[in-house]
C-alpha cells in the first residue's frame, strides 16, 4: 500500500475549513450546554422532590439516549410536524448546523449538570455552615461560596466531558456539515481514498485534544491552586 | 442591660432532649467559658444561638432586639424573617472546632469575603480592615496562603480574623482548640486572651480548663442538658458543690 499524501495535501483546505466548522460547533455547544447546566445543577441538589425531579428526569432521558438518536430526532424527527414546518422558527429547524448545536449543547447540559451537581455536593458542610454563621443569605451563599468552589473543582471532569464533545461534534458530518469527519467523508468517498482520508482526520482531533488538554491544565493551575500540594 | 440573652432554650433530637432549659446572659465585655462532658449538649447550645441547630423551644435576645421565631413541621424553630437572621448572625460571629474556612478563597480573601458581601463595605475598607485583624492575630504574612496550605494554628487565627472583621456583638466560639495539636493549642488561646482583655464579649465553649479559669469571668458547667452550676470560674473550680462537677473535674485538673 502507498500513502497517498498528495490528495490530503490538495485537499487540505477542506479540512482547514472542516476543523472551523467543528469548533463553531463545539464552541457554540458547550456556551448554551454549561449556561443550561448551571440551573439543571443547582435543581439537582435541591431537597425539593418538585425542583429536583424534573432535572432528574432531563439529565436520565438525554443520558439515557444517543446522541445520535437525539441529533436525529431534532433534523429529521421534527420536520414531519407541519406545526413546526409552519412555525417562526422553521427557519432554524431546517438549518443543520442550528440542529448539531442545539443536539449537542441539550446533550452536554445533562452530563455537565451531573457532573456540577456531584461536585456541589461534595462541598465540605463546615463551609456552607460558615457562611450561614456570617448571615449570608442563601442567594449569596450559592453565587460566593457554593457555585465558585464547586465550579472549580468539577473542572477536570469537565475537561473530560469537553474532549467527548470534541469527539461527538464528528456525528455532525451525518446531517450534512462539512466539519473534520465531514471533510474526509468527502475525500474518501472522491478518491476512495478511506485510509489517508481519515487517519488525516484523526490527526486533526489529535492535535485539537492536545490544545483542549493544555488550556485546561493552564485552567486548573489558575483555579485549583488551593488543591495543589503547598510549594517548597 | 445584656448584650446577649438565651432563655429556656430546649432542643431535642427525635425523643433524645440535649438541651432542658438552657439559659445565658453575657454583659458587655463578658467572657463566659461553658464546659461540660461531651454529649452534655454545650456544642448544641451554641450552635443554637444562631441557628445553625433549630432549638424547639427558648428565646435568643442580641442587644434586647428578640429574634422571631415560628415553629415547623416537627417542632423544631426556625427564623419567622430570615433577613433578621442574617442580619443578626451577622453580629454574632462564630469560630469553628474545624475552622471552616473556605478552601477555595486565600486567607485575606476569606476575611474581606463577609465584610464586603454581607455588610456591603467597600473592597478598599474591607482589605485594610482585614490586614489589621489578620495582622492582629499574627498571620499577617500568610495573607495569600489558601487554607490547605497552613497550618491548623494558623488556619484558626484566620478564622478569628474572619469573626472579627465582622466587628461583632459577641463572639461564639465552639471548641476553637480542640482540633489543634498541644503546641499549636497556645498560640491560639493566646489571641483569645488579648480579645478578652480589649473587653470583647465573647462566649465559648471549651475544654481548656486554664482558658477558663483564668480568663473568662463566668463558667457554665453543662451537664445532660441543664446547667448543673455556674458563677465566677475560679470559686467554681476551686470549690465545686455538685458532685457532677466533682467528677468532671478530677479527671481533667491535675
Amino acid at each position: 500500500m502507498i500513502f497517498d499524501y498528495t490528495v490530503i495535501w490538495e485537499n487540505l483546505p477542506l479540512y482547514i475549513s472542516g476543523v472551523g466548522v467543528t469548533l463553531k460547533i463545539l464552541l457554540i455547544s458547550l456556551a448554551c450546554g454549561l449556561a443550561l447546566a448551571i440551573p439543571l445543577g443547582l435543581m439537582r441538589v435541591s431537597k425539593s422532590p418538585l425542583v429536583n425531579f424534573p432535572a432528574w428526569l432531563y439529565t436520565y432521558v438525554i443520558r439515557g439516549t444517543p446522541m445520535l438518536v437525539q441529533l436525529f430526532l431534532i433534523y429529521y424527527g421534527l420536520a414531519q410536524f407541519e406545526a413546526v414546518r409552519e412555525s417562526v422558527l422553521w427557519p432554524y429547524f431546517s438549518s443543520a448546523t442550528f440542529c448539531a448545536c442545539l443536539a449537542f449543547a441539550i446533550n452536554t447540559s445533562a452530563y455537565s449538570a451531573e457532573i456540577l451537581a456531584g461536585s456541589l455536593k461534595a462541598t465540605p458542610h463546615g463551609e456552607i455552615e460558615a457562611a450561614k454563621a456570617m448571615g449570608m443569605s442563601r442567594f449569596k451563599l450559592y453565587r460566593r461560596i457554593l457555585l465558585p468552589s464547586a465550579l472549580r473543582r468539577a473542572l477536570p471532569q469537565y475537561s473530560n466531558e469537553v474532549i467527548m464533545m470534541l469527539h461527538t461534534t464528528s456525528l455532525a458530518s451525518i446531517v450534512t456539515l462539512i466539519d473534520i469527519t465531514g471533510a474526509a467523508r468527502t475525500v474518501s468517498s472522491q478518491y476512495y481514498l478511506p485510509f489517508e482520508a481519515f487517519i488525516t482526520a484523526g490527526l486533526f482531533y489529535l492535535c485539537l485534544t492536545f490544545i483542549l488538554v493544555r488550556l485546561f491544565k493552564l485552567a486548573e493551575r489558575r483555579w485549583l491552586a488551593y488543591l495543589a500540594p503547598r510549594k517548597a | 442591660m445584656y448584650k446577649l440573652e438565651v432563655q429556656d432554650l430546649h432542643k431535642r433530637y427525635g425523643s433524645h432532649e440535649v438541651l432542658k432549659g438552657v439559659s445565658l446572659a453575657a454583659k458587655a465585655g463578658d467572657v463566659i467559658s461553658i464546659i461540660g462532658s461531651s454529649g452534655s449538649g454545650k456544642s448544641t447550645f451554641l450552635r443554637c444561638i444562631n441557628l445553625l441547630e433549630q432549638p424547639h423551644g427558648g428565646k435568643i435576645l442580641l442587644n434586647n432586639e428578640e429574634l422571631k421565631l415560628v415553629a415547623n413541621k416537627d417542632g423544631g424553630l426556625k427564623a419567622a424573617d430570615p433577613k433578621q437572621l442574617q442580619r443578626m448572625r451577622s453580629r454574632l460571629s462564630m469560630v469553628f472546632q474545624h475552622f471552616n474556612l473556605w478552601s477555595h478563597m486565600s486567607a485575606l480573601e476569606n476575611v474581606m469575603e463577609a465584610p464586603v458581601h454581607v455588610l456591603g463595605m467597600s473592597k478598599k475598607e474591607a482589605l485594610e480592615k482585614a490586614e489589621h485583624y489578620l495582622n492582629k492575630v499574627g498571620v499577617a504574612h500568610r495573607k495569600d496562603a489558601y487554607p490547605a496550605h497552613m497550618s491548623g494554628g494558623e488556619q484558626q487565627r484566620v478564622a478569628i480574623a474572619r469573626a472579627l472583621a465582622m466587628e461583632p456583638e459577641v463572639m461564639l466560639f465552639d471548641e476553637p482548640t480542640s482540633a489543634l495539636d498541644p503546641e499549636l493549642v497556645g498560640e491560639v488561646l493566646k489571641v483569645m486572651q488579648d480579645l478578652a482583655q480589649e473587653g470583647r464579649t465573647m462566649v465559648v465553649v471549651t475544654h481548656e480548663m486554664g482558658f477558663a479559669r483564668e480568663v473568662s469571668n463566668q463558667l457554665v458547667f453543662l451537664h445532660k442538658g441543664v446547667v448543673e452550676e455556674c458563677g465566677c470560674p475560679r470559686e467554681v473550680l476551686a470549690n465545686p458543690q455538685s458532685e457532677r462537677l466533682q467528677q468532671f473535674l478530677s479527671g481533667s485538673l491535675k
